[in-house]
């Protein structure tokens, strides 16, 4: 085929959808890979990108619907496509976006059936390699950040607390259940506007992520072996009752001090757990905000309803917004076209516009829903784990006992040790004793004792100052100086002009060693 | 001055050597040892010129005036990066002190022995000092002495030839690579066994030309035997030969049956020992075996790597230290080749004073000395308190920002936890590529010194900032400030 591929953007046709899946920018990029663009007219509009800011970048703008469908090759999208969509697009061509395949099992029918390929980018798995194109990443990024700025809006008062000639504010408390991506982007920005942030996790390994955003990890009292939740591929798994029993009642004593709670626990494939119950919420205070961002599969929050903002007979608001990231358009939109372009360009190896459609590479095989007619989901599991290290790092918590019992053995055989080592050096001693004379034993004695000070005493000496040691016992051992001024008063003319060498050399010794070591211990100074 | 002032000097200094050498437990209180051990130093010399039995001071004198004047000279010019060339050429002297006092004692043993034989009484002998201890000795302490001398020798030989080559090496002048004469070690067996034969005729009495001969072998010995032994075991090869001229003090101590040399050869003798073995450990290697031949002498397989190293420029870096909290510098021998302790320091300087939390990890083996690194480092000032050892901040990677290594090699190197077939399998490594991102300062895509790949130049998070490390900080630090 000669003719270089087409991309096209439709027009997002979800009532409220304000994201568009290629910006000016991405645009550009896409047109280095080769490929031609175009553009359904006005669907950049609600992002902020009106359609002469792609003309500029050289992307053909499709005035009429049927002259738009049928001259692009490739279509990328950000919401699932509808049903009249797929009638407009021809067998063999190729959607990129978001599909949700598990919830839209007829959808995913009709394209396989027509032979449509698609690649779901809510499918893309997290591994590294894949981060670029981790369009929900993205988005929940995008969701945590507007979650708070949502909660603020709703929040009669200040986050962060001040003291002011007026009086004394005290600062917001913020509860974030779940710090997955949207969890640790809204403990940052709560955390950044002055609240006190506090946050939660089934997975104990991301307290540590937790407490770098800056905000506190709630720990639970939970005896038993703890829960490990990070199962599935860096997602959360479900808890076990007893878990999520100490967990509502950790909820439930926080729940009367806090102002502000962000819901963010998903579980992939399942209702969104409740985590927030009705005695909690009319336990809060007036005014206190409940931002739910599982509110499209259920919310945590018992009370929660889809897409609009209730307010409690207590007082206590709960939002349950769904399009947090169309609500920053702009912004949501260019990463997502950020991310759909890094996708086209892994399926394009070559940079001519072609696409290589390649079923071995794990990110792409884990995407593609639907190919050549088949389909293809779900996919096999991945050749590389996303968390493959974690459970290492688990070292077993020893009983008070246990630990006894290890110190007991190390102990033993440590006295086993040196035991050993006394009766071999008493036995070597000894039989040294029975063969020299006694002048000997008197230079041996000093001998030995003076190799035990030397190898107690090194022991304790510092590893940065191992170079001056060195430098100090080389000095030192320049002592031998001694000898040669013992011999050097021999009435033999050989003996005195050896002696008078050894002498000068020892004598370098001495004072380069000293010299050096001195210098160099100048040196070490303290911040 | 009596025998016994002398010996109460002698205690003395002893306790003061004793001193010095623990001082050295932390930066603030080696600064003070120092001072004790000149002093020690002081006082033995000037014990054993004032005490019994010396005469020719002025050759005393100006052999030490003369000596002092070189040592001082050498101390003050030396440069920090070449500390272990100096460390192993004062190695060698008093190696070669050692030989000569033992050929000495040796002569003076049969003058006095001519003597004793010829009839002459003690009285009538008009002996001093060490003739007259040699003539008051029975049969059987005559042939410990010569026990003695010929193991101070055989020591002192092997520590001058072998200190030599080890200054040769770290100097350049001689190839880092192992070299053996075909045969190995079984020639330095045989070497072994020519010394012990000689040694027998020597104690059977065949005069001084047996033990030349034990000098001129067990010389051969310490050159064949630091030969075979590669650049990257240049710490141990260093600390042991330290060991060793310690026993030649030792040795040389018992023949003159002088305690202050016994004490202080044993301190310095333990103090080496010590030192190898933890540099061993820090190699996961026994002491043996580092002996008996270095890395890459034989050629071992290793796992393949797969990928590629992603370069990047000055710009990149800084970017990346721009937007970092938290830095970890791994400086390595490359360091100290290209003389870029300096601008290290500056980097660090300007970072730190934008309020990031910069630190260095070294290595117990980094550099060709144990401690080599926070020397030079400490020559730049960087304050020693961000300068942490292996075990203390290796915990630390996962939560780094930004990781730089410069100029090391082998040990950052992953293999040694990941493939059980490298050659360095199980010696312990900085886990720097657990931190977010890894800068590897190099002067080009060759392997370190034990020859071995290094899986961390592939990684993911690893970028190579190519070209000479002293070059590419100048530029980096143009870039930051």
């Amino acid at each position: 085929m000669a003719r270089a591929l087409k991309i096209g953007t439709p027009r997002e046709v979800l009532n409220g959808e304000k994201r568009v899946a290629m910006t000016p920018d991405s645009a550009e990029f896409l047109l280095k890979l080769g490929y031609k663009c175009v553009l359904q007219s006005g669907a950049g509009l609600a992002s902020g990108f009106p359609d002469i800011s792609y003309v500029e970048r050289g992307v053909e703008i499709a005035e009429s619907n049927q002259e738009f469908w049928d001259s692009s090759d490739i279509f990328i999208k950000v919401r699932p496509p509808t049903l009249e969509e797929i009638d407009f697009i021809d067998s063999g061509k190729l959607i990129i976006g978001f599909f949700y395949p598990s919830e839209n099992k007829d959808l995913l029918e009709k394209t396989a059936n027509k032979g449509i390929s698609v690649i779901a980018m809510d499918l893309v798995p997290r591994i590294s390699r894949a981060q670029k194109m981790d369009a929900l990443s993205s988005m929940a990024n995008i969701a945590g950040y507007r979650a708070v700025i949502e909660a603020s809006n709703n929040f009669s008062r200040f986050f962060t607390g001040q003291v002011t000639a007026a009086g004394k504010v005290p600062p917001a408390r913020v509860l974030v259940v779940g710090a997955g991506v949207a969890g640790l982007a809204a403990i940052g920005t709560a955390t950044s506007l002055g609240a006190m942030t506090y946050a939660f996790d089934v997975r104990p390994e991301v307290s540590e992520q937790i407490e770098s955003m800056g905000a506190e990890f709630v720990f639970l009292n939970f005896l038993s072996e703890q829960q490990d939740g990070a199962a599935l591929g860096g997602y959360a798994a479900p808890s076990s009752p007893e878990f999520r029993e100490k967990q509502l009642e950790k909820f439930r004593e926080l729940a009367p001090n806090l102002d502000i709670v962000i819901c963010t626990a998903l579980i992939p494939g399942r209702d969104a757990p409740k985590l927030w119950l009705e005695d909690m919420v009319a336990s809060m205070r007036p005014g206190s905000v409940i931002i739910d961002l599982a509110a499209e599969r259920g919310g945590n929050c018992d009370l929660t309803k889809e897409g609009e903002k209730v307010v409690t007979e207590n007082g206590v608001i709960i939002i349950g917004y769904v399009d947090f990231p169309s609500r920053m358009a702009s912004q949501s939109s260019a990463l997502y076209a950020s991310n759909i372009r890094h996708m086209l360009a892994d399926l394009t190896p070559g940079k001519n516009g072609k696409i290589v459609h390649d079923m071995e590479d794990d990110v792409i095989r884990s995407a593609t829903i639907t190919h050549q007619g088949l389909c293809t989901y779900p996919p096999p599991p991945l050749k590389v784990q996303a968390i493959a290290e974690h459970k290492k790092n688990y070292v077993k918590e020893l009983s008070p006992e246990e630990k006894k019992e290890a110190e007991r053995i190390a102990f033993r055989s440590e006295t086993k040790r040196q035991t050993g080592l006394l009766i071999s050096a008493i036995i070597s001693i000894g039989l040294i004793g029975l063969w020299a004379p006694a002048s000997f034993m008197q230079h041996f004695i000093v001998f030995v004792l003076s190799c035990f000070i030397g190898f107690q005493v090194i022991w304790n000496v510092s590893h940065a100052l191992h170079t001056p040691l060195m430098a100090v016992t080389n000095a030192i051992s320049g002592i031998v100086i001694v000898g040669a001024l013992l011999q050097v008063g021999s009435g033999s003319g050989l003996v005195i002009i050896l002696s008078a060498i050894s002498i000068l050399i020892a004598s370098i010794n001495i004072v380069g060693g000293f010299m050096v070591t001195k210098r160099m211990l100048a040196m070490f100074q303290k911040s | 001055m009596s025998t016994g002032i002398v010996t109460a000097s002698y205690i003395i200094a002893s306790i003061l050597f004793i001193l010095s050498l623990g001082g050295l437990n932390n930066q603030e209180s080696a600064k003070r040892a120092i001072w004790y051990g000149m002093a020690g130093m002081f006082l033995a010399i000037l014990a054993t010129l004032l005490g019994p039995g010396i005469s020719n001071y002025l050759i005393v004198i100006a052999m030490i005036g003369g000596g002092a004047g070189i040592g001082y000279a050498v101390a003050r010019r030396v440069e920090m990066t070449e500390m272990p060339q100096l460390v192993a050429a004062l190695h060698s002297f008093v190696g070669l002190a050692a030989v000569l006092i033992g050929l000495n004692a040796d002569v003076e043993l049969s003058t006095v022995t001519a003597l004793k034989t010829s009839g002459v009484t003690l009285a009538d002998a008009d002996l001093t000092g060490f003739a007259l201890s040699l003539f008051k000795k029975t049969i059987v302490e005559i042939s410990i002495l010569k026990v003695e001398i010929l193991l101070g020798i055989f020591i002192g030989a092997v520590t001058f030839s072998g200190s030599l080559v080890a200054f040769g090496k770290l100097a350049g002048s001689v190839d880092g690579k192992p070299f053996k004469f075909p045969g190995g070690h079984l020639l330095n067996l045989a070497g072994l066994l020519f010394c012990t034969f000689f040694g027998f005729l020597y104690l059977q009495g065949s005069g001084i030309w047996t033990l030349i001969l034990v000098t001129l072998i067990s010389g051969l010995i310490g050159w064949h035997l630091i030969m075979g032994i590669g650049g990257a075991d240049m710490p141990v090869v260093v600390s042991m030969l330290n060991s060793y001229s310690g026993w030649a003090a030792a040795a040389i101590g018992f023949t003159l049956e002088n305690d202050l040399l016994i004490v202080t050869g044993a301190l310095v003798g333990a103090s080496g020992a010590i030192l190898s073995y933890i540099m061993c450990a820090a190699m996961n290697r026994n002491f043996i075996s580092v002996i008996l031949g270095g890395f890459g002498g034989a050629v071992v397989s290793q796992a393949s790597i797969d990928g590629e190293q992603v370069a990047i420029d000055a710009e990149g870096v800084s970017a990346a230290l721009d937007d970092a909290d938290n830095i970890i510098i791994i400086p390595g021998y490359g360091l100290a080749v290209a003389q870029a302790q300096q601008a290290i320091s500056e980097l660090t300087k300007r970072l730190r004073s934008r309020g990031k939390n910069v630190r260095f990890a070294i290595h117990p083996v980094a550099g060709r000395l144990p401690g080599h690194m926070n020397v030079l480092l400490a020559e730049a000032r960087v304050p020693y308190d961000i300068v942490f050892e292996m075990d203390e901040i290796n915990s630390d990677f996962p939560e780094t920002d930004v990781a730089i290594v410069i100029g090391s090699n082998d040990i950052v190197n992953p293999a040694a936890q990941d493939d059980p077939d490298s050659p360095i399998a199980g010696m312990p490594v900085l886990e720097c590529w657990k931190s977010r991102q890894v800068f590897v300062s190099k002067r080009g895509q060759g392997t370190g010194y034990s020859g071995i790949e290094n899986p961390l130049f592939f990684k993911e998070n690893t970028r190579m900032f190519f070209g000479d490390a002293k070059s590419s900080l100048n530029k980096l630090l143009a870039l930051i400030d």
